[in-house]
This record gives structure tokens, sequence and C-alpha cells, in this order.
């Protein structure tokens, strides 16, 4: 299934930063929305700001409009303070996008986990992520770094503890 | 100064004038003659001076007469000068104010500057020597000194001497016209001098201005049309100028205003209103001040400031909303509109245009499209659509 892009992204004044209040409060909204449904059609978990400028996301051919940077980073900002972003360096050159937060992954792990039965068990970070068990799961192909977090949120709610294997990550379940 | 002709201050035909200055003194060799302030002019073919209240006390001499001149620079007291020296006096020549001096040269003194240009003409016309060229006649007069009054005349000889004195009698009343204007500098110096006198005064904080020159001060400011800046009023407190003003303004202003959609920027305003003025013109502070007084005077006329800062004459019964909701209307039948087109479309102009779509774009019913293209406004789908 292609990525169906909503009503706003052929609209004009998408694209151009509303300095109505009211107005931008719900284009700001829609922004949000957009980027992280793109990011998790296309499974992307991290961004380069001067990269993602120009793909289809913020630049669209067809009506001739580009969001320009400075609205590109009052997004960003509006999506860090919902906790879906993340800047990696000081300089706000690339960013880790969670389009899920953490604690919904470690939800998703754990239903899972639950589901199957294997709650006592101890797992590799790897297995999780990229096991053959897991395939099918919407958490196969998450990125260690994203589940290393999720696993996180699970263990301060006790159901989960991260173990140092030999030379990875394991985690077991409760 | 014996080299002199009395003239009756007429150009002969063919001869041309190349410039004349005001404010110029004889003297014959070193000596002051009484002829003492004057305007010098040079034609084509002589040299002239003319006595600069009585017109009829001219005298001129020809160039050729010319041998040399140089500058004589100005000094502590002394008024720059060109020093003219003289050929020998022609035997039959014809009478003048001097009949024997002891100098071959004279001097123009030129007490209200000029020396420098006039010097540049005077080489040139030495140089070009036109007067071998051209031929003049002499116009129809006597060459004796010119009588103030009625010319008898016949014929086209008539006519043209008739010409001739309407000519110098319009040129008269043109210096007699510019005398005013001199009188007006005068004023205006001593109030610059006045003012000057005051800022010193207040600088040094030493004494009191006097009340007589502060009154004095105020009322030529009023005059100008500023405000009293001693006490800084604004137009709070107004002055029955502004009233009568403002009244006078709303009578005149209501049918345009009308025909312009109830709304007119305040400058054309201005100019719609000077122009009908036609004499007593209106000072723009005194304009703002008077509209502004619109809503206390209970005028059926509204001073409005918009955020940019422009300033429009609006009838009290403009209503906003009507307004507003015209232009979402048309924006929507037409999908999006730039300021210009919609300008165009209402029959307003740009500037009024523009401040009603972003009226429109403040309450939220328009949002905008900025681009490289232009700036065009769309209805706000982002509130109307989910």
């Amino acid at each position: 299934m292609s990525f169906e892009w909503p009503w706003q992204y052929n609209f004009p004044p998408f694209y151009t930063l509303q300095p109505n209040v009211n107005t931008q409060r719900k284009q700001l909204a829609a922004w949000c929305s957009l980027v992280l449904s793109y990011l998790r059609y296309h499974k992307l978990y991290t961004i380069d700001v001067l990269e993602v400028q120009e793909s289809s996301l913020f630049h669209n051919k067809k009506i001739q409009r580009k969001l320009p940077i400075e609205a590109i980073q009052v997004v960003f900002e509006e999506l860090r303070k919902k906790g879906n972003l993340e800047w990696i360096d000081k300089n706000k050159t690339r960013c880790l996008i969670m389009w899920r937060r953490p604690e919904e992954w470690g939800k998703l792990v754990y239903q899972w986990v639950s589901k199957n039965a294997m709650t006592n068990s101890v797992f590799t970070f790897y297995e999780l992520c990229n096991g053959d068990d897991t395939e099918g799961e919407e958490f196969h192909g998450l990125e260690e770094w994203l589940l290393l977090r999720a696993l996180q949120s699970l263990q301060a709610e006790r159901k989960a503890e991260i173990i140092t294997l030999n030379d990875s990550k394991g985690v077991k379940f409760f | 100064m014996d080299r002199f002709v009395w003239a009756s201050g007429l150009l002969e035909i063919n001869e041309t004038l190349v410039i004349q200055q005001r404010g110029v003194r004889l003297y014959d060799g070193d000596d002051k003659t009484k002829f003492d302030l004057g305007t010098v002019l040079l034609s084509t073919h002589r040299l002239l001076w003319r006595d600069h209240k009585k017109h009829d006390c001219c005298i001129a001499l020809p160039l050729s007469q010319i041998i040399f001149f140089e500058e004589q620079a100005a000094g502590i007291g002394k008024s720059a000068k060109i020093v003219v020296h003289l050929q020998p006096v022609t035997l039959n020549k014809e009478p003048g104010p001097y009949q024997s001096s002891k100098y071959s040269y004279i001097k123009l003194s030129f007490k209200e500057h000029g020396q420098i240009e006039f010097y540049r003409r005077l080489s040139e016309e030495l140089s070009q020597k036109r007067w071998e060229r051209i031929s003049v006649s002499q116009p129809m007069q006597s060459p004796s000194r010119s009588q103030a009054g009625k010319v008898k005349a016949v014929g086209i000889v008539g006519i043209e001497r008739k010409l001739e004195e309407k000519r110098k009698e319009t040129d008269k009343n043109i210096s007699e016209a510019f005398e005013d204007l001199s009188q007006l500098m005068k004023k205006a110096k001593e109030m610059v001098d006045l003012s000057k006198l005051i800022a010193n005064k207040i600088k040094d904080k030493q004494g009191d201005i006097s009340e007589d020159e502060t009154i004095r001060f105020k009322s030529y400011l009023l005059s100008m049309g500023i405000a009293n800046p001693v006490t800084r009023e604004t137009h709070g407190s107004g002055t029955h100028y502004h009233l009568q003003l403002a009244k006078q303004l709303v009578e005149m202003l209501q049918v345009p205003v009308e025909e312009q959609g109830g709304m007119m920027a305040l400058t054309e305003v201005y100019c719609l209103t000077n122009r009908a003025r036609g004499m007593e013109l209106l000072s723009p502070e005194d304009l703002v001040n008077a509209c502004k007084m619109f809503e206390a005077l209970n005028l059926p006329m509204r001073l409005r400031i918009f955020d940019s800062g422009v300033m429009v004459v609006q009838l009290q019964s403009h209503s906003e909303d009507e307004m507003i909701a015209s232009a979402v209307e048309t924006v929507s039948e037409k999908g999006f509109v730039s300021s210009e087109e919609y300008a165009k479309l209402v029959g307003i102009s740009v500037l009024l245009a523009k401040e009603r779509l972003l009226l429109a774009e403040k309450v939220g019913h328009l949002c905008r499209d900025d681009s490289v293209e232009s700036l065009r406004f769309y209805p706000n789908l982002f509130l109307t659509q989910d």
C-alpha cells in the first residue's frame, strides 16, 4: 500500500507558517501527524535535517511548495515537546524519531511475551528485534537504541530486567 | 565711468541677455559712484547697469570697449569686485552720466555675490565677440534717457513699442513680487534667531525666557502647524481650529468615501482635501489631528489605524464583519487571491485590499500562502476542514 498523503499536503498554505495563532496550531498538529506517519511508513528512526528537507515529506514538487527550514525547526520542536523526537547533537542537525513512544513499544513487546507465555525467559536484543519468531510483529526491525528505551520503561514497571550477556545485551521478563 | 551712456534698459533686436546680477555697486576707478545698488546685466553686445529702485535709471557700455578685466578678491568688510579696463572714450559718444573721468577702468562690486558666474560669462562673451557678428538695430526709442509713462505710437512700430512697454512692466511687477519673498526671508531669519536664542537660554538654563518671547515663539510655531512643544499637548485636548476643520472634512468627504466603499486611506484624503481647498492648504499634522476628533464630536466618520500602521478614514456605518464576509466569499469563489487581484475585483486600492485580507486572516477566515510567486490568501481550510 503506497503512502497516503493527507489533504493538507496539497494545500499551498500548508507550506507557510501561519501567523494566526489558532490556524498555526492546527497547521502544526497536521505537520506532526504527517511526519510521524511518513517515518513510520518508511520505518525510519533517525533523521538528518538537511537531507529530510529535500525529501518528498517537506517538498511537494507537484504544487511547487517547500516547507522552509525555519518552519521545519518549529515542527520538530513541537515533536520534541510531545516526546516523539530527541536531538542527537547540540547543533540540531540529526535527531531520533520515535513515532511510537518507548513506553508504547514496551507494552507491545510485553504483550507478545505474555501472549506466547514466555515470561521468565531471557532474550537477547537481537532476538527480539530481528529474530524469526518476532517477524510479523510491529516491533520487528526496531533499532536497538529504541528497544533499549522500551525495555527500560518496562524495567521501571518491574516487568523486565536488562542484563549484560557476553558481548551483547539481553532482557529477562517477569 | 565716462564710457557709459544713458540707456533705456531695453535690449536691442538681436541682442540677447546672457546674465544679470543684483546687488552691484559701480566704482569709477577706485572711487565710489552714486550708482551704489543695482543690477548689472551682461548681453551679447553691452554691459548694462540699472538702479534697483529706479528702473529708468539705466546706463550701458559696449563690450567692444572692454580691453580686459580681472578679479579683485573680497576682503574684510569688502565685497568681491571685477575690475574692467576700458578703451579711451570714443569721440561721438552718446550722452552719459559722466562727462569725464580720470580713470580708464571701472569696478563692479558684488555685494550679493555672483561674481564668479558673472566673470565666467563675461570671459565667454569677450572671447566669442558675438557683437561683431550679430548686427543689432536700435529699438524704436530715442537713445536718451527714457521716460516712464505712456508712449505714443502708430502702426507696427507703435505695437512693438507697446509690447516692449508691457514687457518692462511685467518685469517690474515680478521684481516687486519677489520683494515680498525677501521680506519673508527677513521674517524667517528673525524667527530662526529667536529660536536660537531660546535654545541657547534653555541650554544655559540661564534666567527665564521672557513671557513675550515665549508667546512670540509659540505663535510662530502654531502658524506653521506645529503643536505646542512646551507642554507636549497631544491631539487629546484639540484646538478650536481642529474642531471646525473636522466638521468641514466630514461634510466634504462623505460622498467620496462612500463611493470608495466606505473606507479611504488617509493619504488619499489629504490629496483630496488639499486639491479641493486650492489655496489654504492643510498640513498633514492638522489633518490627522482633525480626524482624531471625529469620534469625540460624534461625527459619522472614524479615523482608524491598522496593525500595520496604515491610517484610513472610515464611515461609521461601515460594517467590518460585512466586509470580511464578502472578502471570504470572493476568495472562496476564486480559490485564492493576491492583494492586487482582490483590489481589482472589488475596485479599491491595493493598500486597502491588503488590509481587508489581513483582517480576514486575523479573525481566522483566511490563511496565507507565501511563496516566491506572491502572497496569496486562501479560505482557512485548517479550521473548516476536518
